[in-house]
C-alpha cells in the first residue's frame, strides 16, 4: 500500500467514525481543493453517496466560479448542500471591500461569525432543493455537533497542534493547552452537550499529497487553480478582494505537481497569497480560535 | 512517489527534543525559506539568545511559556523517505499529547540529557512506547558538549538504561551520543567524539525499517457500521470497516463475533476503484455477504477457516491512566475496543507499576499517570484478542464522563459465569441453517420489527392481565403477536428438569425460555413474556441468548422487590387500560411498531 493510499485508507476510517458517532454531522465545504478531496473521500467512505450536508459560508466575496462550480457539482452529486452568510453585516457594509473594517475584522464577521451561527442554527441556512436547483430556507435549525473540516497540518503552525477529533466548547473555543488524547485509532467521539467536535480527516495530508490525490481520482476542480494563459493562478482560494493569484505556469495538475515538487513553490507556504495571514502574526491562531478554518 | 515514516520524539522536558529536532531542519535545509534567518533576527530584536527550539515554536502562547505543548508534527526528507516527526512533549501534563504524538509514529527516538542523566519521564516515555507498540526505538543521548564529550558518562547512561529496558522487554536499536546545540552526530558523525563509532542520527532514521503489512495473519475487521442507502435508489447492503489483519477474498465464508453468525463475502464494493476480489490489512473496505444476517458496529468479522478471536466478559489488561479522577470500583466506565463500545467496572487492580521505576504496589484506585494491571467486567461479552496474538485488535481505551481517561492492552479472557450460556449461542449462530426470507422484508410485511417485551414485579400484580390485555390490543391492531408466560415452557419445554427446583434448574429454566423466545422472534413476531420477579443476574441469561436490542423490560406494580434494570414501569392491576396505553407507547417511541397517523 503506498502513501496516498494510507491516507485514504485511514481519512475514511476517520470518515466513517464522525458518521456512526454524531447525530446532527456536516461537512464544510470551501469549494477549495482540499475541501473537495474531503467530498471525494466522503463519496469513497459512503460508496459513492454523501449522507452528510456540506455547509459553505458564502462571504458574498466569492470569486463567482467557485458559486457555480459549488452548485453544479452538488447537482450531480445529489449532495444537501446548505450555505449561510453574514447578513447583517453585509448590509450594514462593515465589510474590507466597502472600507468599513480591516482585513481581519472582515474574516472575522464574514467567516468565523457567520459560521459559527450557520453551525449553531442561529444564522439562517439556505438547503439547495435538488429538484428545482434553487436555494430554500432550510427548516432545520439544530446545531450541528460534528463539523467535518479540511484542515491540513503542514498549513501553518497552529494546525500542526490538531487532533482528528477536536472538541470546542459552547463558544466554539479550542482549548490547545487541554487536548484529549488519541490512542491508536480511538477518537474523541463522545461529547457533552452544548459542546461539538471538528474532525480533521485530512490532518496528515500534505499539498502536494492533495494534487497527486485530484490526480489519482480525476476530481474535478475549479478552474481557477490553472494558469489559462496569463501567467497566474491561485494556489489557494478565498475571497478575491484577499486573495492574489500566483504567477505561474502551471495549467493542469501534472504542471502544479511539478511545480510543488521541484519549481519555485517547493519551500514557500501555500498561503502566501493570502493578505489577512499578514496583518498580524498571529492572527490566523486567534481566528482559528474564534472557529474560522 | 517516496515513502513516508512517521517518527515519534520523546523524553524528559527541557532534555533537547526541539532542539534536536531545529537542529536537524536546519542541517537538512528543509526549513521554509527565510525562517532561520526570521527566528535569528527575532532573538536579536529582543536580545535574547537563539536557540534552535525556537523553529519549532510556531505558536505565540507557546513561546510565552518556554514549553512545546503539543505533537507539533515537523515534515522533512531524505534521499530516502519523507519524514514526519512528532515531538511529544516532556512535561508530565502533557502525557496525553506524548500519547496521541506516539500512537501515530512506527519509529521512536528517546532524548536523554547527559549532564541531567536518566530522569522520571525518560523511564515513563520508554513504557509508553513499548505499551503503544512501538518497537524500533533510539536513544539520543543529548548535551554531550556539558560532559565535556565524556565516555565515561554516555557508558554509564547506556548501560543504565538498558536494564530498565529489559525489564519491559525492550530491545533498542542503538544509542547514539549527541549534541543537538552543536550539532554533533546529528546529520554527521564527523564530530567532537571520535569514540563514538556508530552512525549519527540522520542515518539512523534512514535506517528504521518500515513495518511490512502481514498478510499471513488472522483476518480480522471489525465492523464500524453497515450502510444501506436505500433512499439514494441504491439497494446494497454494505459492511463497512477496516482490515485490522490479514486479508480476505470473495467467496470467503466469514463468521461474525461474538455472535458466532456465519455467511460469506459476496463482493467487495468501493467508489471509482477497480473491481477486485481480495481486501487487505490497512484497507477501509466494504462488503456485501451472500446471507443477510443481523450485524451491527462493535462484531469483528472473521474467517471461518482462522484462528477465532476471544469472546469473553471479563478482561485481564495493562493500562494506562490519564483521567484527572483516579480509576476506582463500583463506578461505571466505557470500554472502547475496536469498534465496540460497553459499559464497564473495575474488578480488581493485580498491580500498580510505577511507570518510572518500574516497582509494583498495591492500590485500591489507580491514579493519573500510574500504568496498572488489572481486571475489569464488561456488561456484555465482546469479541477481541489478546496482544501477543493480534495487537491492533487488543487496544483499548476507556471512556469517563465524554473523555478518554485511559488506554493499554488486552493480555487475556477470563472466565464468567455466562459463558456456558454464550457458548451454546455462538454455537447456535454458527450452525443456523438460515431462511432466504430476511429480517427486512419480515418486518416490511407483518408492519413491525420484533422484540420481547418482558413483564416483571412481584406476585398479583397483574403481570398477565396487563400482558394479555396488550396483546388482545395489538392484535387487533392487526400485529403479529404472541404471549407466553413462564409457566408454559415449565411442563412441556422444561419437563426433563421440572422436577428440581434449584439455582442451576432456574438458569437453565430462563435460557431455554430465551431459546424459544429467540425462535418466535426470529419469526418477526411480537411477543410479551411474563416472569415473577426477574433477577438482574436472570436478566444477563436472557440477554446473552437473546440481542438486547431486541429486549424490553417493564416493572409491574409499584414496589420494586428485586435489583433487575428496567426500561419502564406500569401501575399493572391499579390500572390496565393506562397500562397497556404506555407498553403501546415505548413500542412506538423504539420503532418496533409505527405510531397510527
Ligand atoms: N549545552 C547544550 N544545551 C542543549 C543541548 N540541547 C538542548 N540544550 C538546551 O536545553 C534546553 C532545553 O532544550 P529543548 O530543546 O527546548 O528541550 P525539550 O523540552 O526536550 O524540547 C534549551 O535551553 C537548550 O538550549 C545541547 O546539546 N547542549
Amino acid at each position: 500500500m503506498d502513501h496516498l493510499e494510507q491516507l485514504e485508507n485511514k481519512s475514511i476510517y476517520i470518515l466513517r467514525e464522525a458518521y456512526a458517532n454524531f447525530k446532527n454531522l456536516c461537512m464544510l465545504w470551501s469549494i477549495g481543493k482540499d475541501s473537495t478531496v474531503l467530498l471525494w473521500l466522503a463519496r469513497k467512505a459512503f460508496f459513492s453517496h454523501v449522507p452528510i450536508p456540506l455547509v459553505h459560508i458564502d462571504t458574498a466575496y466569492k470569486i463567482p466560479e467557485m458559486i457555480e462550480y459549488r452548485d453544479k457539482l452538488a447537482m450531480e452529486w445529489s449532495l444537501t448542500m446548505i450555505y449561510g452568510q453574514n447578513e447583517e453585516a453585509l448590509k450594514a457594509k462593515r465589510t474590507f471591500p466597502d472600507g468599513n473594517a480591516d482585513r481581519i475584522t472582515c474574516c472575522r464577521l464574514l467567516k468565523t461569525e457567520a459560521l459559527v451561527n450557520t453551525l449553531n442554527g442561529a444564522g439562517k441556512r439556505y438547503r439547495l432543493n435538488l429538484e428545482t436547483g434553487k436555494y430554500e430556507v432550510d427548516t432545520n435549525t439544530e446545531p450541528y455537533t460534528g463539523v467535518i473540516v479540511g484542515a491540513r497540518a503542514d498549513e501553518e503552525g497552529s494546525r500542526s497542534k490538531e487532533r482528528y477529533f477536536s472538541p470546542r466548547d459552547q463558544e466554539s473555543i479550542w482549548d490547545i493547552g487541554d487536548q484529549p488524547p488519541e490512542f491508536w485509532n480511538q477518537y474523541k467521539t463522545d461529547f457533552a452537550p452544548g459542546t461539538h467536535v471538528r474532525v480533521h480527516p485530512l490532518l496528515d495530508w500534505t499539498e502536494l499529497n492533495i494534487w497527486e490525490y485530484i490526480k489519482r481520482e480525476n476530481i474535478p476542480t475549479v478552474s481557477l487553480y490553472y494558469n489559462q494563459g496569463e501567467g497566474k493562478r491561485y494556489r489557494s482560494l478565498g475571497c478575491y478582494p484577499c486573495t492574489f493569484p500566483v504567477e505561474s505556469d502551471a495549467q493542469n495538475v501534472d504542471e502544479i505537481i511539478e511545480e510543488l515538487k521541484t519549481g519555485k513553490f517547493a519551500n514557500i507556504a501555500e498561503r502566501s497569497g493570502r493578505a489577512q495571514d499578514k496583518d498580524d502574526g498571529g492572527g490566523l491562531e486567534t481566528l482559528r480560535r474564534d472557529g474560522y478554518m | 512517489m517516496k515513502e513516508q515514516m512517521n517518527i515519534v520524539i520523546a523524553g524528559h522536558v527541557d532534555h533537547g527534543k526541539s532542539t534536536i529536532i531545529g537542529r536537524m531542519l536546519a542541517d537538512t535545509k528543509s526549513l521554509p525559506e527565510g525562517k532561520l534567518e526570521q527566528v535569528k533576527a527575532n532573538c536579536k530584536l529582543n536580545s535574547k539568545p537563539f536557540e534552535y527550539a525556537f523553529l519549532l515554536d510556531a505558536l505565540k502562547d507557546e513561546q510565552a511559556q518556554g514549553i512545546t505543548i503539543d505533537s507539533a508534527r515537523v515534515f522533512f526528507k531524505t534521499e530516502k523517505r519523507h519524514y514526519i516527526i512528532i515531538d511529544a512533549p516532556g512535561h508530565i501534563e502533557f502525557l496525553k499529547n506524548m500519547v496521541s504524538g506516539a500512537s501515530r509514529a512506527e519509529a521512536g527516538l528517546l532524548v536523554i540529557d547527559a549532564y541531567e542523566g536518566i530522569q522520571e519521564n525518560s523511564r515513563r516515555h520508554g513504557y509508553m512506547l513499548s505499551m503503544l507498540g512501538i518497537k524500533q526505538i533510539a536513544i539520543l543521548v543529548n548535551k554531550m558538549d556539558l560532559v565535556n564529550y565524556d565516555p565515561k558518562v554516555y557508558d554509564a547512561i547506556v548501560k543504565e538504561y538498558r536494564e530498565f529496558l529489559a525489564k519491559i522487554d525492550v530491545e533498542p536499536k542503538c544509542f547514539i551520543p549527541v549534541s543537538g546545540r552543536e550539532g554533533d552526530n546529528i546529520t554527521s558523525s564527523i564530530n567532537h567524539m571520535d569514540w563514538y563509532q556508530g552512525d549519527c542520527l540522520l542515518d539512523i532514521l534512514d535506517d528504521f525499517e518500515k513495518e511490512k503489512p502481514d498478510f499471513k495473519k488472522p483476518f480480522r475487521f471489525p465492523v464500524q457500521d453497515v450502510y444501506k442507502f436505500t433512499n439514494k435508489k441504491d439497494d446494497r447492503r454494505i459492511v463497512a470497516g477496516n482490515v485490522e489483519s490479514g486479508s480476505i477474498k470473495v467467496g470467503t465464508e466469514v463468521v461474525f463475533y461474538p455472535s458466532g453468525k456465519r455467511s460469506r463475502i459476496k463482493s467487495i464494493e468501493g467508489f471509482n476503484i477497480d473491481p477486485k476480489d481480495t481486501a487487505y490489512v490497512g484497507e477501509s473496505a466494504g462488503f456485501t455477504l451472500e446471507e443477510q444476517i443481523y450485524v451491527t458496529r462493535g462484531d469483528i468479522m472473521t474467517n471461518a477457516a482462522e484462528i477465532k478471536p476471544e469472546v469473553a466478559r471479563r478482561l485481564r489488561l495493562n493500562l494506562f491512566w490519564m483521567g484527572k479522577e483516579p480509576f476506582v470500583k463500583n463506578k461505571d466506565y466505557f470500554l472502547k475496543v475496536g469498534t465496540t463500545k460497553v459499559r464497564c467496572r473495575l474488578e480488581e487492580i493485580h498491580r500498580l507499576i510505577n511507570a518510572s521505576d518500574l516497582n509494583s504496589i498495591q492500590s485500591e484506585q489507580v491514579n493519573r499517570h500510574d500504568v496498572a494491571e488489572c481486571t475489569l467486567q464488561l456488561n456484555k461479552a465482546i469479541a477481541f484478542d489478546t496482544v501477543d496474538q493480534i495487537a491492533t485488535t487488543s487496544r483499548f481505551v476507556i471512556v469517563d464522563d465524554y473523555e478518554i481517561v485511559g488506554g493499554g492492552i488486552i493480555k487475556e479472557p477470563l472466565e464468567d459465569k455466562l459463558a456456558w450460556v454464550r457458548d451454546k449461542v455462538i454455537l447456535r449462530n454458527y450452525k443456523w441453517e438460515k431462511s432466504i426470507i430476511t429480517e427486512d422484508q419480515r418486518a416490511e410485511k407483518y408492519n413491525q420489527k420484533s422484540v420481547m417485551i418482558i413483564l416483571t414485579g412481584p406476585q398479583k400484580v397483574g403481570k398477565k392481565e396487563v400482558a394479555k390485555s396488550l396483546e388482545a390490543n395489538l392484535f387487533n391492531d392487526g400485529k403479529w403477536v404472541y404471549f407466553l408466560g413462564i409457566g408454559n415452557v415449565l411442563y412441556g419445554v422444561d419437563a426433563d428438569i421440572k422436577k428440581q427446583d434449584n439455582a442451576e434448574n432456574r438458569q437453565e429454566h430462563l435460557r431455554r425460555l430465551s431459546e424459544v423466545g429467540h425462535l418466535l422472534l426470529d419469526s418477526g413476531m411480537i411477543l410479551i413474556v411474563t416472569a415473577v420477579e426477574l433477577t438482574q443476574d436472570d436478566l444477563e441469561i436472557i440477554k446473552t441468548t437473546i440481542h438486547p436490542d431486541k429486549i424490553k423490560v417493564v416493572w409491574v406494580g409499584d414496589e420494586l422487590t428485586t435489583d433487575v434494570s428496567f426500561d419502564a414501569k406500569v401501575p399493572g392491576l391499579m390500572d390496565v387500560d393506562e397500562s397497556v396505553v404506555k407498553l403501546k407507547t415505548i413500542l412506538q417511541d423504539n420503532g418496533f411498531i409505527y405510531k397510527p397517523w
